[in-house]
């Protein structure tokens, strides 16, 4: 439970150091860093692999590359609107919440489509639980506020129901992560959960022992992928190169073998249009519970 | 039956008994004060892992961060620990209403669990916990429960949020109870190994003394046997005093035994003699009348040859008669002459020549220098008495010792020989008259000797081994006199 504290440290160490290193540096490298947020819409905490692919990004664009994790989502994005980042891999909720101040750069493709899922599990040992309606008065545990398939897609489901998603569950809380719902649902903390499809499949693949102790109840329909976004005010050569780099990795081997750690397909530059049903979504959950949003 | 166990088996036995009862003891209050420990670790480390959590824990009860929280809550449970390390069996939060907040065992204790709906265990818990309104950590043991409970209150800005609760099972000590334990056991097998072997040697060699006593004492019955050996043990300490003061009791058991036989035979011998003195002395008078009746008669007149012959004949058997009877009436005539050293020379020559027939070797050793007050006649016949007696007894080329000697007021003659010794049974009747230990004469050499050396109020001893007989006679000088 303490490494991916100790590792968001080390990262948050890292994304303060490294620009100094950079600035440090002479010759050609010696440019203004790439920044880029990374937030846990993928197993964020492979830490070699990230470090593996940042070093093919800067290698490819020839610039100093810097990935910054956060905690939540929120942290992430404040930054970008702060314009302390200049990209990120968000999720499409937040995309669509904040269009008009980001700019679509790339699209992940997953099994051959650029969409996802979300998944209700529950424990493995429930074996009766076939619907989400059959959690009224449970536990429940969501990755993240800002997160469609961890959050809204449920959220929507509920109200959709009828139901009042502030009291429909007995307790809901947020583990601020995929990964870590599938590991409150497992460990039977929660009693059900919401999670990302593809981080589940690819926990699955790496982690099969945990993924065994939850079971899939319902799976939503696709959605578009957590997408990359940059910052409007980027300089659109610099959208261009890091787009064709992301768009280019499924060519050549190193890409592939990045793109098998992150179980990608490959990405797609993608269009806003692919977030419709998201921010349909966001709609109808906003205009009901009339929560305001930033 | 362990009341007359031998002392051989019951020291040691005891030994061993109060070895296994010290090492058990010993062993008992060291796994006493070790669980004792045990239990003292456990909560001070219990208590500083509590005030840590607790200090985490209260921004994820602010935040109502339920996966904070039991991120927190899991991270003592690091994997790879000791297996022997102490964990608690459970952790979690209860909220100020006495439910589950978050806990480790998600499934047993689920969020929002009506803790004291799980069980009597965890009411008395939830009870404890409200009624424990101090800051500080404490310790719930509920009755009839193999768990206690650590709790501690999670308070921020003097606001109770809730309170943590770490539980312990008690079968946790055990593995590092037997453990140590197990350690004790092979320790105190160790020193049994040592001490058992010791005590029982010890024992042995404490009873050893008492069996070889009780064993010298068992053999003593109506009578102590003969040649009765006892080796005993020699020490001043309690049982060597006992071996000791039976030895002298054997010693002077022994003595008293001699003397009364001693007593027995010269009571008989007094006896024999007052009896033989009293019909010599009625024989002897009407003897007299008869032998002066013959005499007269033989004196008057003339007699034809057959009354002479059978005058003579008569007179002969009378005459024999009283020569018998004289020789059982002795009497150490007083009256003699002192006894001088000459008078023992006279009976050395006097025994010269039957000394010679058989080439005895005769040492003679007169120590007497000057004449002492005893009749001299008494005293040689005695003297010669036994020497001829030791020549008999000897075999041919065999030895003769006499020994004459006066000290203290007293004469010691010894005779000894190495011919056949006298049998112990033929012992006792030894002094008497007639005695069929006489091969020639009467018999009546050693009871004369006997009466003799008791009128002048000397002592006779007798020692017969075989190879070896010595005769013995004590008389206090001065007997002339009386």
């Amino acid at each position: 439970m303490k490494r991916p504290r100790h590792l968001a440290l080390a990262m948050i160490l890292f994304a303060w150091l490294a620009p100094a290193m950079a600035l440090a540096q002479s010759g050609p490298t010696a440019l203004e860093p790439v920044r880029i947020g990374l937030t846990p819409v993928f197993l964020d905490d492979l830490t070699a692999s990230l470090e593996r692919w940042r070093s093919y990004l800067e290698q490819r664009l020839q610039r100093p590359v810097v990935f910054t994790q956060r905690a939540n989502y929120r942290a992430i994005i404040d930054l970008l609107l702060e314009k302390k980042l200049d990209f990120a891999w968000i999720c499409g909720y937040p995309y669509t919440r904040y269009a008009s101040w980001l700019q679509l750069l790339a699209v992940p493709v997953y099994q051959d489509q650029p969409l996802y899922r979300s998944y209700l599990i529950v424990p493995a040992a429930d074996t009766r639980t076939q619907s989400l309606a059959e959690l009224r008065g449970k536990v429940f545990a969501y990755a993240d506020p800002d997160s469609n398939s961890g959050y809204l897609v449920t959220q929507y489901r509920l109200l959709q129901m009828g139901a009042d998603p502030q009291r429909f569950f007995r307790k809901a809380f947020f583990t601020w992560a995929h990964r870590k719902v599938v590991e409150a649902v497992a460990a039977g903390l929660a009693d059900g959960g919401a999670v990302d499809g593809y981080v589940w499949d690819t926990l699955a693949k790496l982690h099969p022992e945990l993924t065994a102790q939850t079971r899939i109840v319902e799976t939503s329909p696709t959605y578009g992928f957590p997408p990359f976004v940059a910052r409007t005010g980027v300089a659109q050569s610099a959208v261009a190169a890091l787009r064709s780099v992301l768009l280019g990795m499924h060519a050549d081997p190193e890409g592939r073998l990045l793109l098998e750690r992150l179980n990608l397909d490959g990405f797609i530059a993608g269009e806003p249009a692919l977030f419709g049903e998201i921010a349909q979504m966001k709609t109808y959950v906003m205009g009901k519970t009339r929560v305001t949003q930033p | 039956m362990l009341r007359n166990l031998s002392f051989r088996y019951k020291i040691p036995l005891r030994a061993t008994i109060l070895v296994l009862v010290t090492a058990t003891i010993v062993t008992a209050s060291l796994m006493f004060r070790t669980y004792d420990d045990l239990r003292q670790d456990l909560l001070i480390s219990s208590e500083s892992m509590g005030r840590v959590l607790a200090k985490t824990l209260v921004p994820a009860l602010l935040h109502d961060d339920v996966w904070q929280a039991f991120e927190i809550i899991n991270s003592p449970y690091a994997p790879a620990l000791h297996e022997d390390a102490i964990q608690a069996e459970i952790i979690m939060v209860l909220d100020t209403a006495g439910r589950v907040f978050v806990s480790t065992r998600p499934r047993q204790y689920p969020v929002l669990k009506e803790i004291a709906e799980v069980g009597p265990e965890q009411a008395f818990l939830l009870h404890a916990v409200s009624q424990h309104t101090r800051p500080t950590s404490a310790v719930i043991e509920p009755p009839r429960s193999d768990h206690l409970y650590m709790i501690t209150p999670l308070i921020s800005d003097d606001v109770p949020l809730g309170t943590l609760v770490m539980g312990y099972s008690r079968s946790l000590f055990m593995p590092r109870f037997l453990n140590i334990a197990k350690r004790a056991a092979f320790i105190t097998l160790l020193s049994l190994a040592v001490l058992l072997p010791m005590s029982w040697y010890w024992g042995h060699h404490m009873a050893k003394p008492l069996v070889k006593l009780a064993d010298c004492m068992g053999r003593i019955g109506a009578t102590i046997p003969q040649h009765l050996t006892c080796e005993l043990y020699e020490s001043k300490d309690e049982i060597g005093q006992v071996g000791a003061s039976f030895k002298r009791m054997l010693l002077e058991l022994k003595e008293k035994e001699s003397l009364e036989k001693q007593m027995v035979i010269s009571d008989r011998l007094a006896a024999i003699g007052r009896l033989t003195a009293g019909i010599a002395h009625e024989i002897n008078n009407p003897l007299g009348g008869m032998l002066n009746a013959i005499n007269t008669f033989k004196c008057h007149g003339t007699l034809d040859p057959r009354t002479v012959k059978t005058l003579s004949l008569l007179e002969r058997g009378l005459l024999q008669i009283r020569d018998t009877v004289g020789a059982l009436l002795v009497e150490a005539k007083p009256g003699s002459q002192r006894l001088s050293p000459q008078d023992i020379e006279d009976v050395r020559t006097l025994v010269a020549s039957d000394i010679g027939k058989k080439s005895i070797r005769l040492v003679w050793d007169n120590a007497l220098s000057e004449p002492v007050d005893l009749p001299s006649t008494p005293v040689r016949q005695t003297l010669i008495n036994l020497v001829l007696n030791a020549v008999q007894a000897t075999q041919e080329k065999g030895h003769v010792r006499c020994h004459v000697s006066s000290a203290e007021r007293h004469l010691h003659i010894e005779v000894e020989n190495d011919g056949k010794h006298i049998p112990p049974e033929q012992m006792k009747h030894l002094f008497e008259p007639f005695s069929p230990l006489s091969e020639a004469g009467h018999g009546l050499g050693l009871w004369v000797s006997y009466q003799i050396i008791q009128q002048l109020n000397g002592e006779f001893h007798v020692e017969s081994v075989p190879g070896h007989t010595c005769f013995t006679i004590t008389l206090p000088i001065g007997e002339l006199a009386s």
